[in-house]
């Protein structure tokens, strides 16, 4: 993923890059078979136990209860991701827990008539058996749409609920001693913002890299590089 | 300027923003829209300016949050009052049923040829359904309709309780049979094609060997009235399908990615009426057709009206409106 203008990676790249009419570029990540497939066993268990609750609570009911099992059934296989998609931001119980989300291909909100296309198509998905035409359809296309997706004009995209704050590193700015062009600052910056997700280790292993460039060794040129990236991102001296 | 100050200077804002897309509430402040554009600003100046990945990723879910509540009335304004399913079952599904003729007409054909083939092969060959059907079925549909035995929707003893289980045991079938072949059209329409034959065939041979014993009078009473709407609907359905696959077989000026989201988007209103039409069917067909205090020739009579609404509906209903 990223924001990089770079084009050569772009076709291994699950990044789905639309234009709003504000003339931005909107960035989502598509959501690939594994979890679209987690999520969907996830419903399926919920649909079941749902159902087997049903069918005790209407079992006394005789024929009429029957009657009404059918009519239950029948909307839990064909509207049960319908409703949960139009009536809650494209999110089912399944996609919810896989922090997935269900939108147009423009990245609006999912409609009735979307919805509907893509889930009525889920039995062509499905055919002949456990979604086969719909995971090879997934695959081949770049943004993993199944045929259903295809027909729609929808796209299941990962919904980002990253942490608000990021704290830096606590040392004092300082000026880099040599010139740096932009993608250096650049990646200054991301180490110090990243500086809690890196183990120790790892961050020493990144700054090895520039040891012939670093005035310090060790331990140090960790610190030292967290202090020109501090520096430029705006922190005080 | 640098990326902190950037992020003091606005970030007020920014939380201000969050806090009212977290808030469910359908009525943001009049001053939303003109937030949301200075946000798609700020966004825009900060990757021009390469800020770090992570204020472009904070704000990029702002702004998508923001886009998804700016958008998400995208229905279609409507001069007239009534709301738009209203419209749609008055004038809107006979309209696209007539702007599809062409797909209705064929998927019409691959319905009835088999179905008349094979109603008048099983008239006159009593033995030709047991080859298309298991024996066991062959018999449970004979003794259903067996005029001496009084079984089936004839049952002396059947009440309201087995007519509601039948309604949801027709809802569950038959509309499920009808969404089927709509997908199925998707597969270069074989799939449709298969569902429209297998099913004509399935009516007709029962049509026709029922006719050929003679239970006529217990047949064609029970069917007449439902028939109009379900019959219909399985052909729509098919339509529907076959509309899907001949958007990729022969995607004309479009990709074929294209082309399918435009057939879908047509197609889906007529699966939408279909879905209606079915409804219609089970309810008569649990409840009008089944009923056995009904005399044949007032089944015949209202049945007859069912048919003649159906055609009039489709042929005329919304000619007005169409530009």
């Amino acid at each position: 993923m990223g924001f990089a203008t770079n084009t050569s990676h772009q076709t291994f790249d699950t990044d789905v890059k639309v234009e709003t009419p504000e003339s931005i570029d909107l960035h989502a990540r598509a959501a690939g078979p594994v979890p679209r497939m987690l999520a969907y066993t996830i419903d399926a268990l919920w649909r079941y136990l749902g159902l087997a609750i049903v069918l005790m609570l209407i079992s006394f009911m005789g024929d009429a209860g029957i009657g009404l099992f059918l009519l239950i059934s029948f909307l839990a296989e064909w509207f049960y991701p319908v409703l949960f998609e139009v009536f809650r931001d494209g999110q089912t119980p399944g996609k919810k827990c896989m922090d997935l989300t269900v939108v147009n291909d423009n990245l609006t909100p999912v409609t009735l008539g979307t919805s509907l296309t893509r889930n009525l198509l889920l039995a062509a998905d499905f055919f002949p058996a456990f979604f086969v035409s719909g995971i090879i359809c997934m695959t081949l296309t770049g943004r993993f749409q199944r045929l259903g997706d295809l027909a729609a004009g929808s796209l299941v995209v990962y919904k980002n609920t990253q942490e608000r704050t990021l704290s830096l590193p606590e040392c004092e700015a300082k000026p880099s001693p040599f010139p740096l062009d932009i993608e250096e600052q650049i990646a200054i910056t991301e180490f110090t913002q990243r500086h809690q997700k890196l183990s120790a280790g790892r961050k020493q292993e990144l700054a090895d890299i520039l040891q012939d460039c670093l005035p310090t060794k060790g331990e140090a040129s960790v610190t030292f590089l967290h202090s020109i990236g501090i520096w430029l991102l705006g922190g005080q001296r | 300027m640098k990326q902190q100050q950037f992020e003091q200077r606005y970030h007020q804002d920014w939380e201000q923003l969050e806090q009212q897309l977290e808030g469910k509430s359908q009525s943001l402040d009049q001053d939303f829209p003109s937030r949301y554009r200075q946000l798609c600003h700020q966004l825009a100046l900060a990757k021009h300016r390469r800020y770090s990945q992570y204020l472009l990723e904070r704000l990029n879910r702002l702004v998508l949050a923001a886009h998804h509540r700016f958008y998400q009335n995208q229905l279609r304004t409507s001069s007239s009052r009534s709301p738009a399913w209203v419209e749609f079952l008055l004038w809107g599904f006979p309209q696209s049923i007539r702007a599809n003729a062409v797909f209705v007409y064929w998927s019409m054909g691959l319905f009835l040829v088999p179905l008349f083939a094979m109603g008048i092969a099983t008239y006159l060959n009593g033995e030709l359904l047991y080859s298309f059907m298991p024996a066991q079925d062959v018999h449970s549909t004979e003794y259903m309709y067996d005029p001496v035995t009084n079984s089936g929707w004839r049952e002396p003893d059947r009440d309201s309780t087995t007519d509601l289980m039948m309604f949801g045991f027709y809802i569950k079938n038959n509309i499920g049979i009808g969404f089927q072949t709509f997908a199925g059209g998707i597969f270069l329409c074989l799939g449709a094609i298969f569902f429209l034959v297998y099913n004509g065939l399935a009516i007709g041979g029962v049509a026709g060997h029922l006719t050929q014993l003679g239970y006529i009078d217990t047949f064609y009473p029970f069917v007449v009235g439902h028939g109009a709407f379900e019959l219909t609907a399985i052909v729509f359905a098919g339509a529907a399908g076959l509309k899907l696959g001949c958007a990729i077989i022969s995607p004309g000026q479009h990709s074929r990615v294209t082309a399918l989201r435009l057939a879908a988007t047509d197609a889906i209103q007529i699966v939408f009426g279909v879905f209606a039409m079915l409804l219609i069917a089970a309810f008569l067909e649990a409840f009008w057709s089944s009923s056995s205090t009904i005399g044949n020739s007032i089944k015949y009579i209202v049945g007859g009206c069912f048919w003649g609404f159906v055609i009039v509906y489709f042929v005329y209903s919304g000619r007005r409106h169409e530009s």
